[in-house]
């Protein structure tokens, strides 16, 4: 049984449907990550497990009761608030032991899980700082500590790295991980970052004005999209239209307006004629002169529109026959490969037949 | 020390200062005013002398004035703390567009004159008033003899808080107002209830909006003589009452100016134990 259940969850505010009966399970022990652009619904579901919200319909179990009736002060839920809402006029310990006074904890024990709480978070030395004395990312540990402090069964994050610089945020990052794999506790993680997310959760579901889109491990999620939306909301893709033709062997055979045939891998139930849109990761594409490419079983001519040069990987932007723009990624990985194509070159671009996907709409 | 802000200070508050403590080192002038520092003839009086000090000194009825006066400031202070935290906290958890006019309704009472508000509470409070009946009658039914409630301390107490009390709420709801709403929320998330999340959060983040309140209050109405002379009973006199009554009355220009250096050193050391407070306090609000 699921450690966190949400069942047909509804939340309308006046017209506006927030979450619109969304249903899902959260194991313990799991990081769990909410993904999708402002306003699809991650932080009003953030808010009902917390239970600064009710639901309009459905439930919310918490190891199987109804949390329904439970205030948020009674839920054993903690929140790591997006810009820490640390109480400025106490100390570092006197925040973290917050909780710890609240659910009046002996002297003894609470010292100990005070003195443990900012060790956890390397923060032993700031115990008599005011959070104003604090960096951005000491907050953020600060905010970590009040919440693991005396072990709740679900610590829910809402975009907690939002407002850290990139540098802190990657460090934050690995933090996380190390730290849920320490606690233990089950994290519910908001954000709209899909890099994020991707690199901290065990499972994700994308959501989208109100709906879960698609629930799946990271690599699923950004390895085999299930919508145009997804797709296109992790990471960078390649969207053509393309329309199923006649089944080759093993293959599924889509033809492309002004390009022609490709080969696809293979999807179950979908007959010929449907149309969809066929979508492919960048670094899936291969750029380079024509005796390069033209071993792959599908590749085009195309023309250099303009590169970015990103240290790692230069982005090359090549203009198709049929007008298409593709995006390729060209790893730098020996010297000089960067500098191999200028604006304006006629180069040939390709992929293998089992990269890439199709997608209904 | 340079700029305007120096200029300011030195010419309405160093300068008059200086002005009354020289003062309080002189004679009276035989019909009022001060005497001449130097004079002709030997037999008037001249010259500076801590004749003053000595009278101020020498009997207790001026520090006994003086003690009221700062328990008459303290009780209105506490009793418009009392009213107006409510109030202001009330007005700072109201939908923005309700704050406005909120705010318009605290400060209403300015739109009026002073005396003129003053002198209400002389109907309010009289013999004929509803509420002198109704406190009579109870006191009657119990057996107890009838009171005056305008002429009394209690008259004087009663129009000090109204007069004061936006002076409290005003800097209560400014502090109120910038809380951040995710401290509650996360008090509760924290296992806070209620009473914790006021006690443990809003309270101590008031602080500095109850300090610069009280100082509000306490200051005028230990200076005030307007209130007690309309309100107050012959035995109800305070400190601006006695200063005033030497500049206008007993034209004893020097001994009020020792008692107004005196008031002076009184508020300024409760501002310093205010500040004091605040500083240690307040600063991470």
């Amino acid at each position: 049984m699921a450690l966190l259940e949400l069942r047909n969850v509804t939340r309308r505010f006046g017209d506006f449907v927030a979450v619109d009966n969304v249903s899902l399970g959260i194991e313990s022990g799991e990081f769990f990550t909410l993904l999708g652009p402002s306003g699809c619904g991650k932080t009003t579901i953030l808010r009902m497990i917390a239970g600064f919200d009710l639901p309009d319909a459905g439930q919310i179990f918490l190891n199987g009761t109804d949390l329904a009736d439970t205030p948020p002060e009674k839920r054993p839920v903690r929140t790591v608030f997006q810009n820490y809402a640390l109480f400025p006029h106490m100390t570092v310990a006197q925040n973290v032991a917050f909780p710890l006074k609240m659910a009046r904890i002996p002297g003894g024990d609470a010292e100990k899980m005070l003195r443990e709480g900012l060790e956890l978070v390397h923060l032993s030395d700031k115990a008599w700082a005011y959070p104003h004395e604090l960096s951005g990312g000491q907050k953020q540990r600060v905010a970590l500590a009040r919440g693991l402090v005396n072990r709740p069964s679900v610590l829910l994050l809402d975009e907690p790295l939002g407002a850290l610089d990139a540098k802190l945020r990657e460090e934050m990052q690995v933090e996380l991980i190390n730290l849920q794999k320490e606690v233990g506790v089950t994290f519910v993680f908001v954000t709209h970052a899909q890099v994020e997310a991707l690199a901290l959760s065990h499972r994700i579901a994308v959501m989208r004005a109100g709906r879960i889109e698609q629930l799946d491990e990271p690599a699923k999620l950004y390895g085999f999209p299930r919508s145009r939306f997804v797709a296109d909301f992790i990471g960078h893709i390649n969207l053509l239209e393309a329309q199923v033709g006649e089944p080759a062997h093993g293959h599924l055979r889509l033809s492309i307006p002004g390009l022609g045939e490709i080969m696809a891998p293979p999807l179950h139930g979908v007959a010929p004629g449907t149309t969809g849109t066929f979508a492919i990761r960048p670094e899936q594409v291969r750029v380079g002169i024509q005796e390069e490419i033209q071993e792959l079983k599908n590749h085009f001519p195309g023309t250099v529109l303009h590169f970015l040069y990103r240290g790692d990987v230069t982005v090359f932007k090549v203009s198709l026959p049929n007008g298409v723009v593709i995006e390729a990624l060209l790893p730098n990985s020996s010297p000089g490969r960067a500098e191999l194509f200028e604006v304006g070159d006629v180069v040939s671009v390709g992929w293998r037949h089992d990269a890439g996907g199709f997608l209904h709409e | 020390m340079s700029g305007p802000p120096y200029i300011f200070l030195l010419l309405f508050f160093v300068l008059p200062g200086v002005i009354m403590v020289i003062a309080s080192f002189r004679h009276p002038g035989e019909f009022g005013g001060l005497a001449p520092l130097a004079a002709s003839d030997p037999r008037t009086l001249q010259g500076l002398t801590l004749e003053t000090y000595r009278f101020f000194f020498g009997d207790a009825i001026y520090a006994y004035v003086l003690f009221k006066s700062f328990i008459m400031a303290l009780a209105t202070t506490l009793i418009c703390l009392v009213l107006a935290y409510p109030l202001a906290l009330l007005i700072a958890r109201s939908p923005r567009k309700r704050r406005d006019f909120m705010v318009l309704l605290v400060i209403l009472p300015f739109a009026s004159s002073f005396l003129i508000r003053v002198y209400a509470w002389m109907i309010l409070l009289g013999p004929q008033a509803a509420l002198s009946q109704l406190v009579n009658g109870l006191l009657h039914a119990a057996g107890l003899p009838p009171v005056h409630l305008l002429f009394s301390p209690f008259a004087v107490l009663i129009a000090m808080v109204y007069v004061h009390l936006p002076f409290m709420v005003l800097p209560l709801y400014t502090n109120l107002e910038k809380h951040n709403p995710n401290l509650l929320d996360a008090a509760q998330d924290c296992g806070a209830n209620g009473w914790h999340r006021f006690w443990r959060v809003t309270f101590p983040l008031s602080l500095p909006g109850i300090f610069s309140g009280s100082a509000l209050v306490f200051i005028p109405v230990l200076g005030m003589f307007a209130i007690p002379d309309i309100l107050g009973g012959t035995g109800d006199m305070l400190v601006g009452n006695l200063i005033k009554e030497q500049f206008l009355v007993t034209r004893d220009w020097p001994f009020g100016s020792t008692l107004s250096i005196m008031l002076t050193l009184a508020v300024l050391l409760f501002v310093w134990i205010a500040a004091r407070l605040s500083g240690t306090r307040g600063r991470y609000a």
